[in-house]
């Protein structure tokens, strides 16, 4: 078996990314609908970035989700990030931009052992934390980031920040090819160029989708690793389902840049029953008990 | 009563110095929002992100949350115009300690409607978990770093800039969520707040030789709007309350003092000077006060209409009690 520096073998990689695709697609068939197409695509990276690339300690939450805990206030702040392990400054940290991949998260988490199974029958239900587009008081999430574009520009701050307090941990954003829509994407990305912010690394799911349908006929982004690099940022376009390929673009050196690893991903991966629905795969549901059949039935060879 | 210049610009230096948390974020506009002398004395806690407002208020978000405390500075327009869901969903939403000072607001700048904060009250009032405070003179302006660092949570200050008058006793800080009585009186309560108290004053001044009662409160903390002297002022003035603000009239000043009345069962008048339901244009402040009617002349008409009589105040009254100078050296500035 071929294990890497950290003891991590490609097979238990591909082992969390088969149990993320099995879980989601478990969940949309359990809850009628789910941002199930995300799962799929994000699968790979992020077992690889749970699995093996982050630097984690080992979670302070409760391994069984507990109930939603209320807004943030004076003297409260809900920490879903604990699953994360504590923000000790050597260890890394990741912060989940496109908080309509919380289920690939959830599932990632179930996965790794920061939580129970059993948290993934909460996702969606009322009074739960594991919320359908989770906000920073669900497992996993430590900002709140359903609206697009935001996080980088929170990210900028924090790795500002734990620059100039000499922290060695290093800041990991997953992101989706939606977010370079908004404006406010590429002012984050200036500005982190800017301040030489050798401690981000973004991860990047470019599936080619969206809600209205394929990225390229909706409002096109391309060609993105071009534009990513006139700003001035280190940038690497992979195959988003070769592990070992975006291990190795997120190990280049990138001390004063902030580096960008664009992982290019098929949205019916592993569950290519989906292929026909493309590219009107934003939120997954079936029409019928005989398509959900369909899907019930593939699940069990998963 | 004084004029004074960059009063902000000196009190920041001043508080930020035993402080090594505080950074201040500046979108473009260091020497129009009194942070140079910030940026001379503490080089390393001074960060340029440019005229990138959306990506400003979400950094700071991102600084709050690592320990830092963040004081943003802009024109309050390209706060919470430009970057409202930001402000939102990376600052309040969280509760997190980020300080905003927002220039020019209402009708402060030559700078046309782009430039006039003239709704942001209404807007950043509406925000779960903000505190607002409004500057009206340099005491004001002296005390709001102090009264924000006690405050666990997002805090936008209205804040005035350059020369601005004295109004108050240096040795008397403004005090959290208490207003200023300036004059005791029982016919007619005055509530008003920012630039605009230094027009009341000169208003209730000669409105008090003339035989008006007037009880006089300035307002420094607008949310949260609690004030137990507001309530029993508002419940003792004979002939109603009159509230003046240099913003619109509706989700501002006058809307607090409306709604407070309401919730404590008053049946008093209420008439609200400000800008009704209009944007402005470019042109002098001294100018404007009187096209918008928030001069001194506009508060005693509004009290001679509730006290049902002339009273008899002339321009000359007025000119007579002026506060302190206006000067044309804002119209100079560039933008």
């Amino acid at each position: 078996m071929e294990t890497t520096d950290s003891g991590v073998s490609g097979e238990r990689v591909a082992a969390i990314a088969r149990g993320i695709r099995r879980r989601a697609l478990e969940l949309t068939i359990r809850q009628g609908g789910c941002y199930l197409s995300q799962a799929l695509s994000s699968a790979d990276i992020l077992a690889l970035l749970y699995g093996k690339i982050l630097d984690l300690g080992p979670s302070t939450a409760p391994p069984i989700p507990e109930a939603f805990p209320g807004v943030p206030r004076p003297g409260f702040h809900p920490v879903g990030a604990d699953y994360n392990g504590p923000r000790d400054p050597d260890r890394d940290r990741l912060l989940l931009s496109a908080a309509h991949y919380a289920v690939a998260v959830y599932a990632a988490l179930v996965e790794v052992g920061r939580m129970d199974p059993t948290g993934l029958k909460q996702f969606n239900a009322d009074g739960s934390s594991v919320e359908m587009i989770g906000g920073e008081h669900s497992p996993g999430m430590e900002l709140t980031t359903g609206s697009f574009g935001q996080a980088l520009s929170q990210a900028g701050g924090i790795a500002l920040a734990r620059k100039l307090r000499g922290d060695s941990g290093r800041v990991f954003v997953f992101m989706s090819d939606g977010e370079f829509e908004e404006g406010q994407t590429y002012e984050a990305i200036q500005a982190a160029v800017f301040y030489r912010l050798g401690n981000i690394t973004v991860f990047v799911d470019v599936n080619g989708q969206q809600v209205d349908g394929a990225t390229k006929d909706v409002m096109n982004i391309e060609p993105l690793a071009d534009r990513l690099r006139g700003f001035g940022a280190s940038v690497e376009s992979v195959d988003g389902h070769d592990v070992e390929a975006m291990e190795r673009a997120a190990a280049r050196p990138h001390e004063n840049h902030p580096l960008f690893v664009l992982c290019y991903t098929d949205t019916a991966r592993g569950v290519s029953l989906l292929e026909t629905r493309k590219p009107n795969l934003h939120y997954v549901r079936f029409a019928s008990d005989q398509e959900k059949q369909v899907y019930v039935d593939y699940l069990e060879t998963m | 009563m004084t004029t004074e210049t960059n009063v902000h610009s000196r009190n920041l230096v001043r508080f930020a110095a035993d402080k090594p948390e505080i950074v201040v974020l500046s979108g473009d506009l260091t020497g129009s929002t009194e942070i140079r002398a910030f940026k001379d004395a503490y080089p390393d806690r001074f960060f340029s992100l440019g005229m990138a407002e959306q990506n400003m208020m979400s950094w700071a978000g991102g600084m709050a949350r690592e320990g830092y405390l963040p004081h943003v500075h802009t024109f309050a327009v390209f706060m919470y115009r430009r970057a409202l869901d930001q402000i939102e969903m990376s600052i309040a939403y969280p509760n997190l300690r980020v300080r905003m000072f927002g220039f020019l607001p209402g009708i402060t700048t030559p700078g046309g409607v782009s430039h006039q904060a003239i709704d942001d009250i209404a807007v950043l009032r509406a925000v779960p978990n903000m505190t607002i405070f409004e500057m009206g003179d340099a005491t004001d302006v002296e005390s709001v770093l102090n009264l924000a660092h006690d405050i666990d949570g997002p805090v936008y200050v209205r804040m005035i800039r350059k020369e601005i008058p004295r109004l108050f006793p240096s040795d008397k800080p403004t005090e959290y969520n208490k207003a200023r009585v300036l004059s005791k009186g029982t016919d007619v309560t005055v509530v008003s707040s920012g630039i605009m108290t230094e027009e009341a004053m000169r208003a209730t001044a000669c409105l008090q030789t003339k035989g008006v009662s007037v009880e006089h409160l300035h307002v420094s903390t607008i949310k949260p709007f609690s004030d137990e002297r507001v309530i029993l002022s508002a419940a003792r003035s004979r002939q109603g309350v009159l509230t003046v603000e240099n913003h619109t009239t509706i989700g501002g000043l006058g809307t607090c003092v409306a709604e407070l009345m309401a919730e404590h069962g008053m049946a008093t008048k209420l008439r609200r000077l400000g800008l009704r339901d209009t944007y402005a244009h470019g042109a002098s402040q001294h100018y404007l006060m009187s096209e918008y009617n928030l001069d001194a002349m506009s508060v005693v008409r509004a009290v001679e209409e509730m006290v049902g009589e002339p009273i008899g105040v002339t321009e000359n009254d007025l000119a007579t009690v002026r506060i302190s100078e206006f000067t044309a050296t804002a119209q100079l500035e560039a933008l």
